[in-house]
Order: C-alpha cells, then sequence, then structure tokens
C-alpha cells in the first residue's frame, strides 16, 4: 500500500482536429511513466496521436447532489435555442 | 434527492429510502451511474466484487497463455500471442481502474487477490499441455468471455460499461487467432487433428462452466439482474454459447465430447448434457489442477517487482523535491 503509485487520469486526442477525450486511469510514479503507460495501455491500436495525463487528485467535479441547483439556470431557457423562434413562412438563410 | 440524512422522524420517508428510490427510478429510466452518484451500498459493494474478480481473471488469465510464448511454433504465432497476452494485462489494469472509481485501492484488490480471499474464473486453473489448447483458448474461452461481456457494455456503471466496450473490441482479435490455430491443426497431419482434438475434449466443459452455476442455483442472478449489472442469466449466455459454438466445432471437422449433443428443431437451440458442477466447485474451492501454481506466480511476481516499484516511487518523491527547491 505505501508504494502505490499515484492515480493519472488519460486524455487521448484520436485525430488531429479533434479533442482531447477522457479514457480511463492508470497509476504511475510520476507524469513522463504515466505518459508512457498511457500509450502502452489506450493506444495500441492506433487510438491516439496525443495523450495528457492529469494527477487524479487534481481534477475538481460538480457535486451529484448539488445537479439540480448547479444545471437548472439553464433548463428554462428555451429562448436559448433558435426553435424556439417562428421563421415567417417564405423567409430563408435564418 | 436535496434531502439530508435524517432519521425519518413524524412519518416522513427516511432519507436513504428517498435516494433508494431515486437510484432505482434512475435505472428504470436507463440512466447510468457514475462515480460520484450517490448508490445503495450493496451495488457498490456487489460492483467491486464482480469488476475486481473480472480483473483478477484477466491477469491470472495470462498465466496459461504465457506459458506458451516461448514455445509458439513460429515467429508470427509468438508475436500474434505476446500481443493476446499484453491485450489481457491491459483489459486488466482498465478493470482495476475502473474497480478504483468505486473507492477501493488497486492494491487492495490484489492483496485480496493474493490472501485467496477473491476469486477469479475457475478455468484458469487448468493446465495448458499442448500449443493445441492455446488455440482452444482462444477460440473457447475468449469466445466465451465475449458472450458475457458484450451484455456487460449495457450495464447500469458507466465506468464498467465503457471498460467493457474497449475489451470487447479487442476480444474478437483473441478468439479468431485462437480459431485460426485450431483450423490449421485441424486441418494438418493426423498427429495434429488429434492435437486438436484433445484440446476441445479437455477444455469443452470448464468453457461450458464458465457461465457460472445454473440460474436455480446462482446466488447473485435476481438482484444482479435487477440492478442492470447482468443483464442475461448464466444458463441464458450458456445456451447462446453453444448454439454459436457446435457448428464452428463442426466446420473445424472436430467433435464436442457431449454424447447428448443434439439440435432441436422446437426450441431451435441445441439440447446438451448434463454438466459436472461438482467439478466446478471443487475447482473454485482451490482443487483444479493449478490453483496453486497460478497464485503463486501472481505473489512472486508482486513481490519480485516490490524493488521496482519502491524505486520508481523514491525517485519520483526526490525529483518532486528537487522542483520544488529550484
Ligand atoms: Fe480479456
Ligand atoms: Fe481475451
Amino acid at each position: 500500500m505505501k508504494n502505490q503509485w499515484p492515480q493519472w487520469e488519460v486524455f487521448v486526442r484520436s485525430e488531429a482536429g479533434l479533442a482531447h477525450k477522457h479514457v480511463g486511469s492508470l497509476h504511475a510514479a510520476d507524469a513522463r511513466m504515466a505518459l508512457e503507460h498511457a500509450r502502452d495501455l489506450y493506444t495500441r491500436r492506433n487510438e491516439g496521436v496525443s495523450i495528457w495525463v492529469v494527477k487524479s487528485e487534481n481534477v475538481h467535479a460538480t457535486d451529484p447532489q448539488e445537479s439540480d441547483e448547479f444545471f437548472g439556470p439553464s433548463e428554462d431557457k428555451t429562448y436559448r435555442f433558435p426553435t424556439s423562434y417562428h421563421v415567417p413562412e417564405g423567409v430563408k438563410h435564418l | 434527492m436535496y434531502t439530508q440524512m435524517s432519521d425519518g422522524i413524524d412519518g416522513q420517508p427516511n432519507a436513504s429510502d428517498e435516494r433508494e428510490r431515486a437510484f432505482e427510478r434512475r435505472l428504470e429510466r436507463g440512466v447510468k451511474i457514475e462515480p460520484p452518484d450517490w448508490m445503495p451500498e450493496p451495488y457498490r459493494k456487489t460492483l467491486v466484487r464482480q469488476i475486481s474478480q473480472h480483473a483478477h481473471s484477466e491477469i491470472v488469465g495470462m498465466l496459461p497463455e504465457g506459458n506458451w510464448i516461448t514455445r509458439a511454433p513460429s515467429l508470427q504465432r509468438k508475436v500474434i500471442l505476446l500481443a493476446k497476452v499484453q491485450d489481457e494485462a491491459g483489459h486488466g489494469l482498465y478493470l482495476y481502474s475502473a474497480a478504483e472509481t468505486l473507492g477501493t485501492p488497486r492494491d487492495d484488490m490484489i492483496a485480496a487477490l493474493h490472501a485467496g480471499k477473491a476469486k477469479y474464473s475457475s478455468i484458469f486453473n487448468y493446465a495448458t499441455l499442448t500449443w493445441a489448447d492455446v488455440g482452444a483458448i482462444g477460440w473457447l474461452v475468449d469466445g466465451a468471455a465475449i458472450i458475457n461481456q458484450i451484455p456487460l457494455t449495457r450495464c447500469s456503471y458507466g465506468p464498467y460499461a465503457r471498460g467493457m466496450v474497449r475489451i470487447c473490441k479487442e476480444e474478437s482479435f483473441h478468439q479468431r487467432q485462437g480459431f485460426d490455430i485450431m483450423w490449421k491443426l485441424a486441418h494438418g497431419t493426423p498427429a495434429q487433428h488429434a492435437m486438436a482434438q484433445d484440446a476441445l475434449d479437455r477444455w469443452w466443459w470448464p468453457a461450458v462452466m464458465m457461465f457460472g452455476p445454473p440460474d436455480a442455483e446462482s446466488t447473485h442472478n435476481r438482484q444482479s439482474l435487477k440492478w442492470k449489472i447482468k443483464i442475461f442469466t448464466n444458463d441464458e449466455l450458456r445456451q447462446k454459447f453453444i448454439d454459436q459454438t457446435v457448428p464452428q466445432a463442426e466446420r473445424l471437422g472436430l467433435k464436442i465430447p457431449d454424447e447428448q449433443l443434439r439440435w432441436n428443431e422446437r426450441t431451435q437451440h441445441y439440447e446438451f448434457g448434463p454438466i459436472d458442477w461438482e467439478e466446478f466447485y471443487r475447482v473454485i474451492r482451490g482443487d483444479g489442477p493449478c490453483n496453486k501454481d497460478r497464485l503463486q506466480a501472481r505473489i512472486d511476481a508482486w513481490e519480485e517487482g516490490a524493488w521496482v516499484r519502491e524505486a520508481a516511487a523514491a525517485y519520483a518523491r526526490k525529483q518532486a523535491e528537487r522542483g520544488a527547491v529550484a
């Protein structure tokens, strides 16, 4: 237990032009090792062209217990969507 | 969902009951559960047990095949087998990391395995006596694993389901390379054909048992189905495996060692002979051909690797200190 390496979250960019996406986690002693392990574990079949690793303890997340309040404000604002507007017959490029 | 933990005074429903109902409604709606979400303790425990056992199976499962890497009959077969065994290591790691999201450190799970407290799939307690066994494992054992694992890509726990998606993509290579070995042997010299048949004879029943005890005896079945950490019952999956595999054996020109095996036109399923559950429980209890060797090999690898883990941790600490000073 005393020597369990820290945990890292792994993000892989599958091709240039796409964002990095979370793929899982792993243990490694330092960042360099985390990147190498991530390559060996998550890109064995050309799944990536770039990898980010972030120590799991450095990830800050929203609290699911507060999800309703936290995300609530955007729920009833349908006017933020183009679909809530009436487009008069014959009007184009709108 | 907003309620605090309370003792349910004044006829108010208990907060944990409330959360439990919310959890069940969520499962019914097919919304996945993610690591920070509230979940009932038995759900968490069952998942940790199931996922860590699955992880242990992947890791221990490297041993019977690893046994043949240096003796593969050609360089091509050797690189294939090496890649397959490496994949299994990866499967173990994906699964440990999925289980860790439930709050159990990986080292604790590994300690439980080494202490003999955690189980792994009993199939890996059988010996790989010939090269054909490597073929039979890929074809039958990985084939059974696929049938088990594909439904789990839809299970209710997000990290487990996502891990299964990655794993299933890799498993079909495993099964095909195994079938390919069997195909070559079955169409080779009479001695090679006999070797393939012998492997099928020895691996068939253990593979059929991989789906676990019959539904009537399975204690976890019902609750796991309700929680959607199991989608089909043991017997349903077993039947599917047999229905899929029998025609493959026929194409190979090999005979499945079951005198009672026959196609039922009415049910559109194969009927099969009785399974020796005594053997299954005996192997699970520790009396299989290789239980001791397998566990000892894992313990040795862990202990002999301890200095590497310590050295890397010490090096990382030192680098961090230097960085802090500079
Ligand atoms: Fe696997
Ligand atoms: Fe596999």
